[in-house]
């Protein structure tokens, strides 16, 4: 009777024992918010790996680009405490940082010997720091991306269209390295039939509810001179925004579109652009460097059909591209800072950062991106580097959100729905930024 | 008889229990009894509607929590009713009300009379009519931007078969002068047969003896219908033209869906601005004026159209 209380008694303190274990590891674990997208599939395989060495376990909350900054500033604003980690856009820092939503990362930085000099700069001053050019860092250097191109290697190849194509214009069909040999080679293809299919010359952004017109327009924009302020005195916009050379690359822009797209690309962003692609629609592709990866394995358009090429040149032979992807952060309503924390540490490995590379994730970490061996790694390898040695960005000051949507407003009335010229698209834009600024006390 | 059967409730109660209840006027105990729905009523809906109308007068950002709330005074008022593209999306909103009610009205109506006929099999057609109605309004904007889509959609290949235009060129959601047209036929499509439901309802309504008095007096169908389907069925026809109104001023999904307010600001309805400026551009005192002002105008409106749908019954 004794033993059979014993065993009872032990039975029952195991059971307590294991559930007391399994509830602390439970509470251990780790809500990491991102996008809904390739890298992020590649950042759960990834995370297997902290939580084998660590014992904390991962869980991930990721939600489609649409409703992305929707989502995610909700839960920042509210306080909640549903992510401990975030990969929040490059244009949510400054908003971050100066309503507290994310954690300062320098004191940890400094007691774990991590350098942000380790990290590529524009990855650094894009998503890291705020204000910006300044040492205070919010972020980690997570997920390099930029605005590039991707281009059908094997139409461009084809002799005959290779003939016709240097009767009509003057010079060889390759991948274009100004914007005007960009338009060439779009309208060479606009509904040209390849294969009994009618193809198109090119797939950009055209998408007004989030985010999309705006990065497609800037891309080209940045390249034809435009700026978003005077270099010698913040937030005078007017002459800069509106300049005659932004003026000149917003028309371009439109001509883009207006000539070389497939019809119905009014709405069009980084899915609808892949598809686009992947369909055989469209010659050339711009889009985010993420969607490299992905097109690369793509048994319709990858492999050997398929090549890459930076943003072009504008007029003056200026060459720049839009910045995209993020850094990684602690939410400062999270209880579980601690733990995040080592997360960051561990992401910031010089293994980690390479599996990441390898997985299919863009690392921003200079030990990856400048061993001789990464720019043949990947076919798509080296225009990424390019591309990332000349990014700009978009605000990224706590008013964001409106300058964007003041400039996703502007850009399609005039590219898309053609109302008024570029001119008074881009003086609207001086007068709506001009009026967020004094808003907000700025100016 | 209904005083005994109290009596005799009141003397089966237990005694603890009666002594509690006791001193409780039938007043008290009716206010006891929906207390909890109105204080359900007053944290849901009034309470945020006084909140929004304080958060209207000042320049709170629900993004910025840390910042200092200025009172701005009526200037969120002025700077709405000054700006021209607040306008713009009331017009795109009238617009938009206008034809969908037009349309569906004179459809639903048409197809309300002639499922009246009672025709072989109008019970089969009835519920077909009504299957746009059950679905969602996610599912309808999905498969509608399909439809639409100028290489593969159905729409496009249609109207190429009719007109001999290129269905690459029919863009209905990329056109500007098309786009408007395109939600309105969704709308319409979706909504007909909730206008048909209730002009049904109206026409099952009108006695029978009524015709049977106009064929009496050799009244011609057309007379019968000047004269008594159509009147006996206009209070019928008001309340849908209301509820379609109400619900088509607010109308979000489906323009959200299948335009996102594009091209351009085109297809921008009142209900797509007020979001972008509440929940994108965290203009939240500003979106508050906003919503205030859209409050009131269709509040308004919806009174003096009740008072015109009360005469119209009362003749």
């Amino acid at each position: 009777m004794k033993s059979t209380w014993k065993l009872a008694l032990g039975l029952a303190s195991a059971i307590t024992a294991s559930t007391a274990v399994s509830n602390v590891a439970h509470a251990e674990d780790l809500t990491l918010c991102w996008a809904a997208w390739d890298p992020a599939n590649a950042l759960v395989e990834l995370s297997k790996d902290f939580t084998k060495e660590t014992g904390i376990g991962m869980k991930f909350e990721f939600v489609p680009w649409t409703n992305y900054a929707d989502r995610f500033l909700n839960e920042l604003n509210s306080h909640g405490k549903l992510c401990d980690l975030i990969i929040g856009d490059s244009q949510w820092i400054g908003g971050a940082a100066e309503n507290g939503h994310y954690v300062k990362l320098n004191d940890f930085f400094d007691k774990e010997k991590i350098s942000m000099d380790d990290f590529v700069p524009a990855t650094v001053v894009g998503y890291s720091e705020w204000p910006k050019n300044t040492p205070n860092y919010w972020a980690l250097p997570a997920m390099g991306d930029v605005v590039g191109w991707t281009y059908r290697k094997d139409w461009f190849s084809r002799p005959e269209l290779q003939k016709e194509f240097k009767e009509k214009y003057g010079w060889d069909l390759a991948a274009p390295t100004t914007f005007d040999q960009l338009k060439q080679i779009a309208e060479f293809f606009q509904k040209r039939q390849i294969d009994g299919k009618t193809v198109y010359g090119a797939s950009i952004y055209t998408e007004r509810g989030s985010e999309g017109i705006t990065m497609g327009a800037m891309d080209v924009l940045y390249s034809f001179g435009f700026q978003y302020e005077n270099p010698k005195k913040p937030y005078e916009m007017d002459g800069f925004v509106n300049s005659e050379k932004s003026v000149k690359g917003l028309e371009f822009y439109k001509a883009l579109y207006d000539c070389c797209t497939p019809p119905g690309a009014s709405n069009s962003y980084m899915g609808e652009g892949v598809d686009a692609f992947k369909s055989g629609q469209v010659a050339m592709h711009m889009n985010f460097a993420f969607t490299w990866p992905g097109l690369q394995k793509d048994e319709n358009v990858g492999g050997d059909k398929i090549g890459y090429f930076v943003n072009p040149k504008g007029p003056d032979g200026d060459q720049f591209a839009q910045l995209g992807g993020q850094g990684i952060s602690v939410v400062s309503y999270s209880d579980k800072q601690e733990s995040a924390l080592k997360y960051i540490k561990w992401f910031a490995n010089k293994d980690v950062q390479a599996k990441w590379w390898s997985l299919g994730g863009y690392s921003c970490l200079n030990s990856v991106v400048k061993d001789p061996k990464f720019p043949s790694s990947q076919p798509y390898a080296q225009a990424f580097l390019d591309s990332m040695a000349i990014v700009k960005d978009f605000w990224a000051e706590p008013s964001y959100a409106p300058l964007l949507q003041a400039s996703q407003k502007r850009f399609h009335d005039y590219v898309v729905a053609g109302q008024g010229s570029a001119k008074d698209a881009l003086d609207g834009l001086v007068k709506d930024w001009t009026q967020i600024f004094q808003d907000d006390g700025k100016m | 008889m209904l005083n005994r059967t109290a009596d005799n409730v009141a003397r089966a109660t237990p005694e603890p229990l009666a002594k509690k209840i006791r001193g409780i006027s039938d007043k008290g105990l009716a206010w006891l009894f929906i207390s909890p729905t109105i204080l359900l009523l007053l944290a849901i809906n009034i309470f945020p509607l006084f909140w929004a109308i304080y958060l209207s007068f000042t320049n709170y950002r629900a993004n910025r929590p840390n910042e200092v709330v200025k009172n701005l005074g009526l200037a969120n008022y002025r700077r709405i009713l000054g700006d021209q593209d607040i306008w713009i999306a009331m017009q795109t909103t009238a617009h938009f009300v206008f034809w969908t009610i037009l349309l569906q009205t004179v459809i639903g109506f048409t197809l309300a009379w002639l499922i009246d006929r009672k025709f072989r099999g109008h019970a089969f057609w009835t519920t077909i009519i009504l299957v746009p109605m059950m679905l969602s309004p996610a599912v309808v904007g999905n498969f509608w931007r399909f439809l639409y889509e100028p290489q593969i959609g159905l729409f496009a290949y249609a109207v190429s078969f009719v007109t001999g235009i290129p269905p690459t060129n029919v863009q209905m959601l990329s056109n500007v002068e098309l786009a408007p047209w395109a939600i309105i036929i969704v709308d319409t499509w979706m909504w007909t047969p909730y206008v048909m439901l209730i002009c049904l309802a109206g026409l099952r309504s009108i006695p029978e003896y009524i015709y049977e008095a106009a064929e009496v007096d050799r009244a011609s169908n057309w007379r019968q219908f000047w004269s008594i389907t159509l009147p006996m069925a206009l209070p019928f026809i008001m309340l849908a033209v209301l509820f379609r109104g109400i619900e088509n001023f607010k109308m979000f999904d489906m323009v959200n869906l299948l335009t996102g307010g594009g091209p351009g600001s085109t297809t921008e309805v009142a209900s797509i601005t007020l979001k972008r400026q509440a929940f994108e551009s965290w203009r939240t005192g500003y979106s508050s004026a906003f919503a205030i002002i859209l409050f009131v105008a269709v509040f308004g409106l919806a009174n003096i159209y009740v008072k015109a749908l009360n005469k119209v019954k009362q003749r």
